[in-house]
């Protein structure tokens, strides 16, 4: 193997904010006091927040040395399963950063908010067409807050035929978001287990589908990677007896262009932004969940809905069957506007051709790996790919000790422990932005982790040790937690 | 293309390691019955100069500062942010990183977060604060179902006086719950009217925000001794997280759950979203907070780092029986509050408030020497209601022209307060720029 990616380097340590400054710094350039003061009733006024005072180079000093220690798709590959973690275009980030976008108040007149109001109408239309499907909201704030957006809607379908049903189906290879959504909106979640296959079988949703269940959850492609095969079935069924299909959106970026989910029986998903569309993920969020629906569920969506109307574009709250607001305002628009833009810079051949990347990737790794880790389901996958630490078992040596281990050849590790029906489950998605060169260097990575674990298990357990920190004791953290300083 | 790095050479070997001949190969496992069989209908991809040219065409319809003068606020603030703040957001590893589930290669991102949930509880005078949420409206409907788990109680009062549509997010969200929401009136001086209270009973929790949506500070001891009374909860919630800089903070008012939206913090308003949903509580409730938390600890060799904790509370280990759905946060706007405060400091943040509130008190005497009628008396931040006379539409509709924006009118969201209009005057308004104001809503 070439020299690995990963090295040492001097990695300078940093002191919590409020162990630094002094008293008097101040890293803020107050505007000139033009008006006199006015008296305030001392009852009311506080001591101040007790924060640090600091100068500008202090907080420059901290924030650069804290951003060292932490990697991200621009460092290297970042190739965690279901989080599709692909290259965000920096163009994005200036068109987001345009004074008209990030200086506009949510609530100033149609008249004066045009540019924002037409992006956003047009990013609705791109993602219906995209999916498949009649209609958008974008006021979700990310992919969890899609499906609870989604799940509502269902909720208020049922209730305006009046007959409210209590169960919705959600098989055990879905997102723990899933049943989590389900059962804020007030149901009960009917797990359903895949096939030997890994997907889900017809007969098994035909037997628990009933009048009382209000429709199915379902992920596609699924989190093990693979398109669900029954699904035109699956929806038949479920219609048949009343119900609704939602699809999880979550791993879309493996279809653009091939699938549209509106054909094949899907009648409400969400999309996630920051991961079909390129959106940076930000350490955690700000994401965005946009929600797609057919036609019968369009009267439910979210209000304000942006219309058009001779060319100039509204706001209208006139949809009395809405489920209400999900967000204060309009959703995360400084999101929507970089998703608006790579779709427009990509244009209907490019997001194809990236699905089609993405997945070759896929195919890639599970082909030249599935020698070196067990692969349970050894079939042609989608955007990503499910392998385990069947082989490393003998050896003691576990996926969390190989995924420590990978961090030191300069990869972020793959998503581990998930989904749950993979016991030590190594779900690895390159995304379509990896270069060949780059996926060569991460399979090559991985054989060497796989020699280590027979030749020296050790070095496996003790990993890592080049990076900032080395395990950390998580037990502790819970037991007795420790959340602010 | 751009942004994907495939020859066509490096398509053929791949292929052929996969083993199947073309890239629709890839496919089979798609039923035929499944498969789009034409082009997305959608625009051509645009070049990057064109992708400039069509961005910013859409960006300069917008109407913005400097070249407007727009005095609105409630709940999206203008306030000034240093070049440091966003320099340092826009660097990749914050930027382009992901939830930290690994915490050997993030501790950029744990060690940040865990001094944001500081510097919150701190700024809001509680003892612990979550990782961020949404915003200010998804964290007050979080904290409300917090409540209902805590008490084991089904019913919340909220004050009417809230922000009209954080209340709308309420009630969506609890809509399929069958929890009731009880709203509270107000009283002739712009607070919320608390005297309802004494009837109720079985209250999971008592809701009032401060500054409330007409910028009048509540008096939230005696809010928190009414809801103490009936054995609730007493929940404070913001949307101007600067007041706190100047006024008393929730927490030493008798809080015990406090949230709202920290855009004010660092954070551009692009028109509305992505925003900061904070949210505070007493330790005792640590274990039913809602959303991600990140905590101290040590490494194998005694060195302190930093986790994400508590996940028995969350989604991907508890499924449906967790405290929320939620899976990330806002982390990168929390980011961005984290230094903000960082960078004012207690000293920068005194001054600053102080300064949004006495610019806000300058545009108050001037109405009211003009003649306007300054709706309630109660002492404000940096937000009013005021009444204009009748048909001040007509004038309103006339300074947008003049590129004056000027507030927000009431009627939509309180019928009976005609002609009543909330103005926001942060530090980014100048003399001038208040005094014509002033001058040109009496023309």
């Amino acid at each position: 193997m070439k020299e690995t990616l990963g090295t040492t380097g001097l990695i300078l340590n940093e002191p919590l904010l409020w162990e630094k400054g002094k008293k008097g710094r101040c890293g803020f350039s107050l505007p000139r006091r033009d008006v006199e003061s006015f008296p305030l009733d001392k009852e009311l006024a506080g001591e101040g927040p007790e924060f640090p005072d600091l100068s500008e180079v202090d907080v420059v000093r901290h924030y650069t040395r804290l951003s060292q220690w932490n990697f991200g798709v621009d460092t290297g590959m970042y190739p965690l399963g279901s989080c599709t973690m692909k290259y965000s275009p920096k163009t994005n980030e200036r068109q987001a950063s345009l004074t008209g976008f990030a200086g506009a108040h949510p609530m100033l007149p149609a008249s004066l908010s045009q540019g924002t109001l037409k992006m956003m109408f047009e990013l609705e239309q791109y993602l219906a067409e995209i999916s498949g499907m009649d209609a958008t909201t974008l006021q979700p704030a990310a992919g969890a807050h899609g499906e609870l957006a989604g799940i509502l809607l269902i909720y208020a379908f049922h209730k305006s035929r009046g007959a409210q049903r209590s169960k919705i189906i959600v098989p055990d290879t879905a997102h723990g978001t899933n049943p989590a959504s389900v059962a804020l909106c007030g149901y009960r979640p009917v797990p359903v287990k895949s096939n030997e296959n890994g997907i889900l079988p017809v007969e098994a949703i035909a037997r628990v589908m009933d009048e009382e269940t209000a429709g199915i959850m379902v992920t596609n492609p699924n989190t093990l990677g693979l398109f669900e095969e029954n699904i035109l079935e699956i929806a038949e069924i479920v219609h048949s007896k009343g119900g609704l299909v939602y699809c999880d959106g979550a791993n879309m970026n493996a279809v653009m262009g091939i699938v549209q989910m509106g054909n094949i029986g899907i009648d409400v998903m969400h999309l996630n932004l920051h991961k079909t569309f390129s959106t940076p993920h930000g350490g955690g969020g700000p994401g965005s969940g946009p929600v797609c629906v057919n036609n019968e569920l369009e009267p439910f969506l979210p209000v304000p809905r942006v219309v058009e109307k001779n060319g100039r574009y509204l706001l209208s709250e006139d949809y009395p069957e809405s489920i209400g607001k999900v967000q204060a305002f309009h959703g995360n628009v400084g999101v929507m506007i970089k998703a608006y833009s790579y779709i427009r810079s990509m244009g209907p051949k490019g997001l194809k051709r990236a699905s089609q990347l993405a997945v070759l990737n896929a195919n890639y790794i599970k082909e030249r790996l599935k020698g070196t880790l067990h692969l349970p389901y050894d079939r042609p996958c989608m955007h990503e790919c499910v392998f385990s630490d069947e082989h490393q078992v003998a050896d003691k040596v576990t996926t969390l000790d190989m995924a420590k281990r990978l961090m030191e050849y300069g990869f972020h590790p793959p998503t581990v422990y998930f989904p749950l029906v993979v016991h030590g489950a190594i779900m690895v998605e390159p995304t379509e932005t990896e270069s060949k060169e780059d996926i060569d260097q991460f399979i090559e990575a991985f054989e060497a982790i796989a020699d280590e674990a027979k030749e020296n298990p050790h070095r496996l357990h003790k990993a890592p040790k080049r990076c900032k920190v080395r395990r950390l004791d998580e037990v502790a953290a819970a037991r007795k937690p420790c959340l602010a300083g | 293309m751009l942004y994907l790095p495939h020859t066509s050479e490096d398509i053929s070997s791949m292929l052929q390691v996969a083993g199947v001949d073309n890239l629709d190969d890839l496919f089979s496992t798609i039923p035929e019955a499944c498969r789009l069989k034409i082009e997305l209908n959608l625009p051509d991809a645009l070049t990057e100069w064109e992708l400039n040219d069509h961005m910013e065409a859409l960006s300069d319809s917008m109407a913005v500062s400097p070249e407007y003068k727009v005095f609105m606020g409630a709940g999206s603030y203008e306030h000034f942010i240093p070049a440091a703040v966003s320099y340092l957001l826009s660097r990749s590893e914050f930027v382009t990183s992901y939830t930290p589930y690994q915490p050997e290669m993030s501790q950029g991102t744990l060690q940040a977060i865990y001094e944001y949930q500081t510097l919150a509880a701190r700024l809001l005078g509680m003892e612990i604060a979550t990782a961020s949420h949404y915003d200010g409206a998804t964290a007050l409907a979080e904290s409300l179902l917090m409540a209902i788990r805590v008490t084991r109680r089904k019913k919340v009062a909220i004050s009417s006086l809230i922000h009209p549509l954080y209340r709308r997010v309420i009630k969506t969200y609890f809509e399929p719950t069958g929890y009731d929401v009880i709203e509270l009136g107000y009283l002739d001086n712009g607070v919320t009217d608390l005297a309802e209270l004494g009837k109720m009973d079985d209250l999971a929790a008592v809701a009032v925000q401060s500054p409330n949506f007409f910028g009048c500070i509540e008096d939230l001891q005696s809010v928190g001794e009414k809801a103490h009374d009936k054995e609730a909860l007493f929940i404070a919630s913001f949307t101007e997280a600067l007041a706190y800089g100047l006024f008393k903070n929730p927490g030493a008012q008798g809080a015990d759950i406090v949230c709202g939206e920290g855009q004010s913090l660092g954070i551009p308003r692009t028109f509305g979203g992505p925003a900061l949903g904070m949210l505070a509580s007493r330790k005792k409730f640590m274990r039913s907070l809602p959303g991600r938390l990140v905590g101290k600890t040590k490494d194998l060799d005694g060195k302190r780092g930093f986790v994400l904790t508590l996940a028995t509370r969350e989604q991907h280990i508890r499924r449906e029986k967790a405290t929320s759905n939620i899976c990330t946060n806002n982390s990168l706007c929390a980011l961005a509050a984290a230094m903000y405060m960082a960078s004012v400091g207690r000293t920068g943040i005194k001054e600053l408030a102080r300064l949004n509130r006495d610019k806000c008190q300058y545009l108050k005497k001037g109405l009211r020497e003009a003649g306007f009628k300054i709706a309630f008396d109660t002492p404000t931040f940096n937000e009013f209601v005021v009444e204009f006379p009748a048909g001040f539409g007509a004038i309103y509709e006339r300074l947008l022209e003049k590129k004056i924006v000027a507030g927000i009118a009431l009627t939509p969201y309180y019928p009976e307060l005609a002609n009543h209009y909330v103005l926001c005057v942060t530090e980014t308004r100048s003399k001038e720029e208040i005094d014509a104001l002033v001058r040109e809503v009496q023309s």
